[in-house]
């Protein structure tokens, strides 16, 4: 077999094997240089992969060679090779900018222990997006978290400990009630692949042990990708975590968990029939408006520009939601369209935040005064990411918004409509007020102190700003790889 | 511990037992119950009896930190590097079949290495964790 063959297995497989190699290197240069050079090279095989699905349709790879059902199966289809490009270009971007901010905000002898996290955290977030067996997601959903506890915990003071102590106790009860969604389906149905388990599940979803089953499963990964009202780990773990952590957390874990929910609710449940019959897609847009107009109210009301951001994610994810909520194959592809397009902004927003921190030490909005005349292309930057976050034409965050109102109004919902709009609106306060903050006042004593960010930093934030502006003018690519991943998950739930 | 002799004696005779025991479940793990992970368990309470009646210091001299984390990787890797061999030889990645000549000798020969792996990583992490624990509110160990 030649070596792209094996591709569905090396994309995960080496950073696995990438992290035991930090952790005995040790040092913090040779470490980042592993990590680096791991994410890059999985950000070339999940594109590769993602050609390999567009020419040749969806395919398989089967583990130690036992045949699915019973072996476990790596499923690559157009969806989950869109989520490994995303997830790895977002680790590719962030490990360039890692080594500087790293430097600065971790210890020198625990350096290395970030890297190792890292590559261990992008190892198990590729996983779950690859992976066709139930069970084998949950093995990989804990990979990650668990490495995402440590990195949250290596963060720059003590406040970072309770923070990932919370995010530990709340993770923990999400992969629990997954596994127990899962264990209830596979008592009824004595299968954990998921495709197996789709073409059985209709057969016994009558009873209440699947129903039962479906509910563990929402509420398991409805905790782990931060959906209102259970987002209360998220801002905390964001804003106390280091810099590259926060910027790559933000641009991956949530939207995992996303997938994680289409794969598991909308493409082994949907075909069921359950989620139009129970009212659950309709409980599902209710919980998705709250958590947009929620998450982006609270967010004004933020000194830490950090928490603002996290709260601005609960809401995106209220978006995504939104559009899975809809059941229709444009709304699906609005939601999965904007996975990519959050990703790459609030990771800019997050890059740009930690240059500000690697400068002046803070990111509480009064310390910012000014920043933008002495950090003129960070947080120009951030600007442009901003301006994305609100949906201002020509920005990727315009077109999730126009492809997800589109969606709305053909359901003939314009109420909902208007109350994405109202949500933008919100957006524009919470980024208007840190943009005026950071341009218009006149200088804290601190700003002056503070110089632009080294190279390697700038570099990265602005390859994100800069895609958030690239992928806004000509989303066609995007759209065209989102609309065939919708087209895949909604195969079984019809229209 | 010093004015206490029995417990000194009984664990200097206990602890090669205990880790024979270990290999014992680690080896005989395809044959009987056992495997990497229970043998990793049972060969790290060898070391952790020894710390609890020998004092953490003289725990930390047989088993410095740096061999404890050369351990975890290596375990870790070793794993994923039986994998990876199945892939070189032209199979499927964790596919033990074609390590070997005979297909049931490199299930065998597969499933050995990598409890192999697993067993040492466990032992390594599991003293790992006893030792920061234990050692809290004092200086930790070179690497600690």
């Amino acid at each position: 077999m030649t070596i792209s063959e094996h591709l569905p297995a090396l994309v995960v497989v080496l950073p696995l094997m990438a992290a035991p190699a930090c952790v005995m290197l040790r040092h913090p240069f040779a470490a980042w240089l592993v990590a680096s050079g791991t994410s890059w090279l999985c950000l070339l095989m999940s594109a590769l992969l993602l050609r390999q699905v567009a020419d040749h349709g969806a395919f398989s790879y089967q583990l130690g060679n036992w045949a699915a059902p019973w072996g476990i199966e790596y499923r690559i289809d157009m969806a989950s090779a869109f989520i490994l490009v995303i997830v790895s270009a977002i680790a590719a971007v962030v490990s360039l900018y890692a080594r500087a901010s790293v430097a600065h905000e971790i210890e020198q002898s625990r350096q290395y222990l970030f890297h190792a996290l890292f590559v261990v955290c992008l190892s198990g977030l590729l996983g779950i997006a690859i992976t066709g067996d139930a069970f084998n997601l949950f093995v990989f959903l804990e990979i990650s978290s668990l490495s995402t506890y440590a990195m949250v915990a290596l963060g720059r003071d003590r406040r970072a400990l309770t923070a990932a102590m919370r995010y530990l106790v709340l993770g923990t009860v999400g992969a629990t009630f997954y596994v127990i969604g899962v264990g209830l389906a596979y008592m009824m149905t004595g299968t954990l692949n998921m495709a197996d388990l789709a073409a059985r599940l209709p057969a016994v979803i009558h009873t209440s042990t699947a129903q039962a089953g479906l509910a563990f499963l929402v509420i398991g990964i409805g905790l782990k990708m931060a959906a209102f009202p259970l987002h209360f780990w998220l801002p905390d773990a964001y804003a106390h975590a280091p810099s590259a952590a926060s910027a790559f957390l933000a641009g991956t874990a949530t939207k995992v968990a996303v997938y994680a929910f289409l794969r598991m609710v909308v493409g082994v449940f949907g075909a069921t029939g359950i989620l139009a019959v129970a009212a659950m897609a309709d409980m599902l847009m209710v919980v998705a408006v709250l958590g947009m107009v929620v998450g982006s109210a609270v967010a004004i009301w933020q000194t830490d520009i950090r928490r603002a951001l996290a709260y601005s994610s609960v809401a995106q994810i209220g978006y995504v939601l939104l559009g899975i909520s809809l059941l229709t194959e444009a709304g699906l592809a609005a939601g999965i369209v904007h996975l990519f397009n959050h990703a790459v902004m609030k990771s800019a927003l997050f890059l740009a935040l930690g240059s500000v921190f690697l400068r002046l030490g803070s990111v509480r909005i009064a310390d910012l005064a000014g920043i933008g005349r002495r950090m003129p292309l960070s947080m120009a930057a951030f600007l442009v990411a901003g301006l994305s976050m609100i949906g201002v034409p020509l920005t990727v965050g315009f077109v999730s918004k126009w492809y997800l109102v589109e969606a709305i109004l053909h359901k003939g919902l314009w109420p909902v409509a208007v109350l994405v709009l109202l949500s933008s609106l919100l957006a524009v306060v919470y980024v208007w007020r840190v943009v005026e903050v950071m341009w218009f006042a006149k200088p804290s004593a601190l700003a002056l102190t503070a110089v632009e960010a080294p190279l390697s930093m700038l570099v990265p934030t602005w390859m994100l700003a800069g895609a958030a502006v690239w992928f806004g003018v000509d989303a066609t690519g995007t759209m065209a790889v989102a609309r065939a991943a919708a087209a895949v998950l909604m195969t079984g739930v019809g229209q | 511990m010093r004015e206490k002799p029995i417990l000194r004696v009984a664990t200097k005779l206990l602890v090669p037992f205990i880790l024979l025991f270990a290999l014992y479940v680690q080896f005989h793990g395809d044959f009987g119950p056992g495997g990497g992970f229970q043998a990793g368990v049972i060969f790290a309470s060898g070391f952790i009896l020894y710390a609890l009646v020998f004092g953490l210091d003289f725990a930390r001299d047989a088993l410095p930190a740096a061999v404890r984390r050369v351990g975890m990787s290596c375990g870790v890797l070793i794993y994923a590097g039986v994998g990876v061999a199945g892939m070189l030889t032209g199979g499927r990645y964790l596919d033990y079949s074609v390590l070997a000549a005979d297909r049931l000798a490199g299930q065998h020969i597969g499933i050995f290495l990598v409890e192999l792996g697993v067993g040492l990583c466990v032992f390594t992490a599991l003293t790992t964790i006893f030792f920061v624990f234990a050692g809290r509110n004092r200086d930790l160990g070179p690497g600690d």
